[in-house]
C-alpha cells in the first residue's frame, strides 16, 4: 500500500480524522453502542426482577440445559446446512450465469441481466408471501405447473413437511438473491482486460477451457468475497423464514434457523414473553460464529487467493 | 471463419440457459401481477390462466385505493432510502480511503472496529436505539429510520470499498500529490471517479435491506405520515389475509413502484460497473 | 461523544419539523394486534366515542398479531408505546403489569360492570388489582355449511360417534373437504383444534384447575384423549393440509369447497360476508349422548392503560366508555362473534353469533387450558401446544409422545403449589 515509511518531520494529518469522523460517529452512536448494550446483556439475569451479574451462567443455561441446547444445535445446524444450500446452489447458478451474460456480443445481455436481478429487488414479505401462495396446495399453482410436465405425483406440500421444508426455503433464499453473486462476477469477468483475453485466443483458448483456465482463476476474490457475504448474509437471516413459516419456524422447529431462534427467544412470541437476557447469550454466540467465520477468510482463504493476482 | 461457425449453436444454448432463469425469476412476479387482475372465484379455478374480458376484475385495486395512501407511503420509502444511501456512499467511501491510503497508528484497529457491524444484526439494539431515538424526540419521524440505516449500511460498505480502494494505483494518486493536490481533491477527484463500480456494488447491497426493512419503521416511526410501503404493505396483508383479490393487489402495488426504481437506477448501475471495468 | 450525537440529533429534529402534539386537543393512541378491526374502529366506535366526548381524539394503530408482542414490548421498554393497550389474556398481560408498565385500574369507574370471572384474565392472581377492561370473550366450535349438510342428509352431530359418522358420510361423497383446517400456522391445530375439542375430556374448569393445582399432568388419559382424537381428523383435511395456512383454511371453506370448519367464533363476521350459502354452527360434540358438554369460552382481548402515558385522565376517560354498555353493544354488533363481558345482556342481531351464546346455557364454560399461570416459564406449554398439536396432526408423533413432551417442558419450570 503506501510504500515508504512515514517520515518522522510530518504534521499531523488531519485529513485522516476528517475522513473518519462522519462513519465512526454515526456508526458508534447508532450502532455498536446500543449492540454492545444488548450483548451485555448476556453476563446478566433477571433475578426476582432485579438485574443480576451471573457471569456465564447463561452460557451453561443454553449448552448445559437438555431443552436450551437442543434447541441451539437444531438452529445451529439448520443454519449450516442452508448456508450449503446457498453456497452449492446459489453461487455456481450466479457464475455460471455472469459467465454466460459476459460472453461477446450476447444479444439481449442488457435485458437478461435487468430480469434476473428481479428477485433480489422483492421485499422478504413479498417472496414469502408469493412463494407460500405459489406453493400452496389449495391455490394449486405448483401442482397444475407439475401437471403440465406430467409430474403432478411429485408434488407435496414442501412448506408444511419437516423433510423438506428448509431445502425449500433455502432454495426459494437462492431464487431471491442468487443476482447479487451474478452481478458481481459480471463486473469482475468484465474488468479482466482485454490483452488477457485476446493473448488467450491467440494461444488458442477459447469457449469454457478459457473460462475454466484464464477467467476462473481472475475472479477467484470476487468468488472468496462473495462466499463471505453469503455466510454472513445466511447466518444473519431471518426475514425470509420469518415471513414465510412464522416465529416458531414450523413444522416441529423444522425450519428455525439462528436469527429466528433469536428473534423468538429475545423479544418473546405470542404467550412467551421475550428473555433479553437468554436472548443476548444467543447473539452472542452467533457473533462468536460469524467472527469466526470472517476470521478464516480473512486469514486463510484471502491471504491465499492474493497470491493469484499478479 | 470457424469460431463463427461454433458459436452459433453455443449462443443459442447461451439463450436458452439464459430465457429458461429468466422465466424461473419472473414467473412468480408474473403470476401475482396477472391474477390482481381477476375475480376471486378466476383465481382460485385458473391461476395459470391471463384474465379475460369475464374474468377481469379490479376490486382489489379499489379496495387497496380506498384503504392508506401508498403514494406518501412510497415517498417516504424513497426518501429513507435515497439519503440513506448517499450518507452511506459518502461517509462508507471517506472512511475507506482513510483506511486503505494512509498508514497511521490504529488502522487495523479502527478497521476491525467499523468491520465489527458486519457481524450483529443491529435489529439486536433495538431496545437502546428507541430509548435513543425517545431521548431525542426523533420518534415517528424519516431521520430516525435514516440515522439507523446509515450506521447499518457504513460497515459492509467500508469493507467493500477499501478491498477496491487498495487497488487503485499509486502513481495516480503521487502524480496528483505532486501536482499540488489537497489529500481531499485526491479523494474526491480521482479514487472516486475510479472505484464507481464498487460504488455500484455497494449501492445495490445497502439499497436493498433498507427499501425492504420492516423491522425499524414498525418500530421507530409507524405513524401514518411516516410508514413505508413495506410495513404498509405487511399491514394491508394482515388486514386482508383473506381477500386475495386485495391481497395480490397490494403485493403488485408493492412490487411495481421497486421495479420502476430499479429501471431508473439499473442503468446506472450497470454503467457504473462497466464503465469502470473498461475504462 | 454521546451527549454531541444527541445534539445532533435534537438538532436535526427542529429541521425535519417533527410531527408535534396538537395544541388543544387530548390525543390518544391505541395500541392494536386486532388490524382486521381498523375499519370497525374508524368508521363506528371513535366518532360515537368523539361525539360524547369533544376534545379527546383517538386514533387506533394496529400491527400485525404476529409483531404485536415484540413491537409493543420494544415501546414500552422504550417509553414510545400508545396511551391504550389493547391487552392479551392472562400471563402476557399479566407481566407487563408486573413490571409497571400497565396502570393500576381496579377502581376506574365502570369496572363495576363486569363479574370476577371476566376480569381474571387481567388481574393479577389473587384477583385484588384488576389493570385491563375486559372488552370481549371468543367461544370455539363449529361452523358448517348448511346446504352441504342438507344436500347429503346429514343432521347435526351431536356425538362424537356421529361426527366422524358425518365425515366419513362427505369424504365419501367426494364433493367436499370433509374438515378445512391446515397445519401451517400450527396455532390453527392447537386453538381451533386442541382447545375446541379439548374442554369435554379434561372437562372444563375442573380439569384446567387440576392441572394448575399439580393434580391431573399432560399425560394422564383425560389430556391425552384430546390428542388422539385429533389425530382421527387427519384424513378428513383437505390435500397437502400440511402446507395449509389459517387464510387458506378460511377461503376453503368460505369458498365452498369445504363442509366443516373447526371455528372460533370470531370469523362470523368475515365468514358472514364471504361465504354465499347457508351457515350453521354446532358446540364440539361430547363423547355418549347425554353427557355434560363444555366449550371454550375465552377471555381474549381487553384494553389497559399506558402507566406512562401523558394523558392518563383522557384515557381513563376512554377506558370508562369501553367498560360501558353503550361501547359493549356497538362492539358486539359490529364484530358479531366477539361476545362482550359485561353484565348488561348485549343484544345481538347476528343469528351465527346467537347460535354460540346460546351454548353457554347448556354447557360449561371454560378457558384456554394453557393460558392461565401455565404459560408463564419458559419452555411456554401455550407455543409448545402449537408444535405438538401440529405434530400430532402431521401423523409425525403420537399423542403419547405428545404428551410426554408437554408435561416435560412444564416440569422443567412448572411447581404446582408454588404458586409463583
Amino acid at each position: 500500500m503506501t510504500q515508504a515509511p512515514a517520515p518522522a518531520r510530518r504534521p499531523f494529518r488531519w485529513h485522516i480524522p476528517v475522513l473518519l469522523a462522519p462513519a465512526v460517529l454515526v456508526y458508534s452512536a447508532i450502532m455498536i453502542l446500543p449492540l454492545f448494550g444488548t450483548l451485555q446483556l448476556s453476563l446478566f439475569r433477571n433475578v426476582e426482577g432485579v438485574r443480576t451479574f451471573v457471569g456465564l451462567a447463561n452460557f451453561q443455561t443454553l449448552f448445559g440445559d437438555a431443552r436450551w441446547s437442543a434447541s441451539f444445535w437444531n438452529a445451529l445446524w439448520n443454519n449450516t446446512w442452508f448456508f450449503i444450500i446457498h453456497m452449492v446452489v446459489q453461487n455456481p447458478i450466479g457464475v455460471a450465469l455472469a459467465a454466460l451474460l459476459s460472453s461477446p456480443r450476447l444479444r439481449f445481455a442488457a435485458f437478461y441481466r435487468t430480469a434476473i436481478f428481479i428477485p433480489t429487488i422483492l421485499s422478504f414479505v413479498i417472496v414469502g408471501f408469493v412463494w407460500k401462495l405459489i406453493l400452496s396446495p389449495l391455490w394449486g399453482v405448483a401442482p397444475n405447473l407439475l401437471d403440465l410436465v406430467g409430474l403432478k405425483s411429485l408434488f407435496t406440500p414442501w412448506l408444511g413437511k419437516e423433510e423438506y421444508a428448509l431445502t425449500t426455503l433455502g432454495l426459494i433464499s437462492v431464487w431471491q438473491f442468487v443476482g447479487i453473486p451474478m452481478m458481481l462476477i459480471y463486473a469482475a469477468l468484465l474488468s479482466i482486460p482485454d490483452e488477457v483475453i485476446e493473448a488467450a485466443e491467440l494461444d488458442g483458448v477459447t469457449g469454457w477451457s478459457q473460462f475454466w483456465k484464464i477467467k476462473l482463476p481472475l475472479i477467484l476474490p470476487s468468488i472468496g468475497i462473495i462466499s463471505i457475504l453469503t455466510f454472513v448474509g445466511n447466518f444473519n437471516a431471518f426475514d425470509l423464514i420469518y415471513s414465510a413459516q412464522g416465529a416458531l419456524a414450523g413444522p416441529n422447529y423444522s425450519t428455525d434457523i439462528l436469527g429466528t431462534f433469536l428473534y423468538r427467544t429475545f423479544f418473546g412470541f405470542q404467550l412467551q414473553s421475550g428473555d433479553p437476557y437468554m436472548g443476548s447469550t444467543i447473539a452472542s454466540m452467533m457473533f462468536v460464529i460469524i467472527l469466526a467465520g470472517v476470521c478464516v477468510y480473512l486469514f486463510a482463504v484471502q491471504t491465499r487467493l492474493r497470491r493469484y493476482q499478479f | 471463419m470457424s469460431r463463427a461457425t461454433s458459436s452459433l449453436p453455443r449462443s443459442a444454448a447461451a439463450h436458452a440457459i439464459l430465457i429458461l432463469y429468466t422465466i424461473i425469476a419472473l414467473f412468480p412476479v408474473l403470476v401475482v401481477v396477472m391474477n390482481s387482475f381477476k375475480a376471486r372465484n378466476a383465481i382460485f379455478r385458473a391461476p395459470l390462466m391471463p384474465p379475460t374480458t369475464t374474468t377481469f376484475d379490479t376490486v382489489g385495486y379499489t379496495t387497496v385505493m380506498a384503504q392508506g395512501d401508498f403514494l406518501l407511503y412510497f415517498g417516504n420509502s424513497l426518501t429513507v432510502t435515497v439519503v440513506s444511501l448517499f450518507l452511506v456512499l459518502l461517509f462508507g467511501a471517506m472512511a475507506a480511503f482513510a483506511l486503505s491510503e494512509y498508514r497511521f497508528r490504529g488502522n487495523t484497529l479502527t478497521g476491525l472496529y467499523l468491520a465489527l457491524g458486519i457481524m450483529i444484526p443491529i435489529r439486536l439494539g433495538t431496545v437502546a436505539i428507541l430509548q435513543l431515538m425517545v431521548a431525542s424526540g426523533l420518534v415517528n419521524t424519516l431521520t430516525a429510520l435514516i440515522l439507523v440505516y446509515t450506521a447499518q449500511g457504513l460497515p459492509l460498505a467500508i469493507f467493500i470499498l477499501s478491498e477496491f480502494m487498495r487497488t487503485v494505483s499509486d502513481d495516480l494518486k503521487n502524480a496528483g500529490r505532486i501536482d499540488g493536490l489537497s489529500e481531499y481533491r485526491i479523494f474526491f477527484r480521482l479514487v472516486l471517479p475510479l472505484v464507481r463500480p464498487a460504488m455500484a456494488t455497494v449501492a445495490v447491497f445497502t439499497m436493498i435491506p433498507i427499501w425492504n426493512d420492516l423491522w425499524f419503521p414498525l418500530i421507530l416511526a409507524p405513524s401514518e405520515s411516516t410508514k413505508t410501503v413495506t410495513l404498509g404493505a405487511q399491514i394491508f396483508l394482515g388486514q386482508f389475509v383473506t381477500n386475495w383479490n386485495a391481497v395480490l393487489a397490494a403485493l403488485s402495488l408493492a412490487i411495481l413502484p421497486v421495479l420502476v426504481l430499479y429501471f431508473i437506477f439499473s442503468r446506472q448501475l450497470i454503467r457504473g460497473i462497466t464503465s469502470g471495468a473498461v475504462k | 461523544m454521546k451527549q454531541f450525537m444527541l445534539a445532533a440529533l435534537a438538532a436535526s429534529t427542529i429541521l425535519s419539523g417533527a410531527t408535534l402534539a396538537f395544541a388543544q386537543d387530548k390525543s390518544l393512541t391505541i395500541e392494536s394486534w386486532r388490524n382486521d378491526d381498523l375499519t370497525i374502529w374508524q368508521e363506528k366506535l371513535i366518532p360515537a366515542f368523539e361525539k360524547a366526548h369533544p376534545g379527546i381524539k383517538v386514533t387506533f394503530a394496529p400491527s400485525a398479531p404476529t409483531e404485536y408482542n415484540a413491537a409493543l414490548n420494544a415501546k414500552l421498554d422504550a417509553g414510545s408505546a400508545g396511551d391504550l393497550i389493547t391487552c392479551r389474556p392472562f400471563d402476557a398481560s399479566l407481566d407487563l403489569f408486573n413490571k409497571g408498565q400497565l396502570a393500576d385500574l381496579t377502581s376506574l369507574p365502570g369496572m363495576e360492570n363486569f363479574s370476577p370471572v371476566a376480569k381474571s384474565a387481567w388481574s393479577t392472581d389473587d384477583g385484588s388489582k384488576t389493570f385491563c377492561v375486559p372488552m370481549a370473550s371468543v367461544i370455539h366450535g363449529f361452523i358448517y355449511n348448511k346446504d352441504a349438510f342438507d344436500q347429503l342428509g346429514i343432521a347435526v352431530p351431536k356425538t362424537e360417534a356421529e361426527f366422524f359418522a358425518a365425515l366419513d358420510k362427505i369424504k365419501a361423497d367426494g364433493n367436499y373437504i370433509p374438515l378445512a383446517m391446515g397445519t401451517k400456522d400450527l396455532w390453527e391445530a392447537a386453538t381451533m383444534g386442541y382447545q375446541n375439542i379439548g374442554p369435554n375430556y379434561w372437562k372444563g374448569e375442573d380439569g384446567r384447575k387440576a392441572l394448575i393445582e399439580g393434580k391431573q399432568k399432560l399425560t394422564d388419559a383425560d389430556w391425552v384423549e384430546p390428542l388422539k382424537t385429533l389425530a382421527k381428523w387427519k384424513p378428513y383435511l383437505g390435500d397437502g393440509f400440511e402446507a395449509q395456512a389459517y387464510p387458506d383454511s378460511q377461503n376453503l371453506f368460505t369458498l365452498g369447497r369445504a363442509a366443516i370448519y373447526p371455528a372460533g367464533s370470531w370469523e362470523i363476521s368475515q365468514f358472514n360476508s364471504q361465504a354465499q350459502f347457508k351457515m350453521g354452527a354446532f358446540p364440539p360434540p361430547v363423547k355418549n349422548a347425554g353427557d355434560t358438554c363444555y366449550i371454550s369460552d375465552h377471555n381474549d382481548i381487553g384494553i389497559g392503560l399506558n402507566a406512562k402515558s401523558p394523558n392518563q385522565d383522557a384515557a381513563k376517560t376512554f377506558l370508562s366508555w369501553v367498560a360501558s354498555p353503550e361501547f359493549a353493544t356497538i362492539y358486539a354488533n359490529a364484530l358479531p362473534g366477539f361476545f362482550s363481558l359485561s353484565n348488561t345482556p348485549v343484544k345481538m342481531e347476528d343469528p351465527l353469533a346467537q347460535e354460540f351464546v346460546s351454548w353457554r346455557e347448556q354447557c360449561k364454560p371454560t378457558i384456554r387450558s394453557t393460558y392461565q399461570v401455565l404459560s408463564r416459564g419458559t419452555p411456554n406449554l401455550e407455543n409448545e401446544t402449537w408444535v405438538e398439536s401440529a405434530n400430532v396432526i402431521n401423523g409425525t408423533e403420537t399423542a403419547e409422545q405428545a404428551a410426554d413432551k408437554l408435561q416435560k417442558g412444564l416440569d422443567g419450570w412448572y411447581k404446582p403449589g408454588a404458586a409463583k
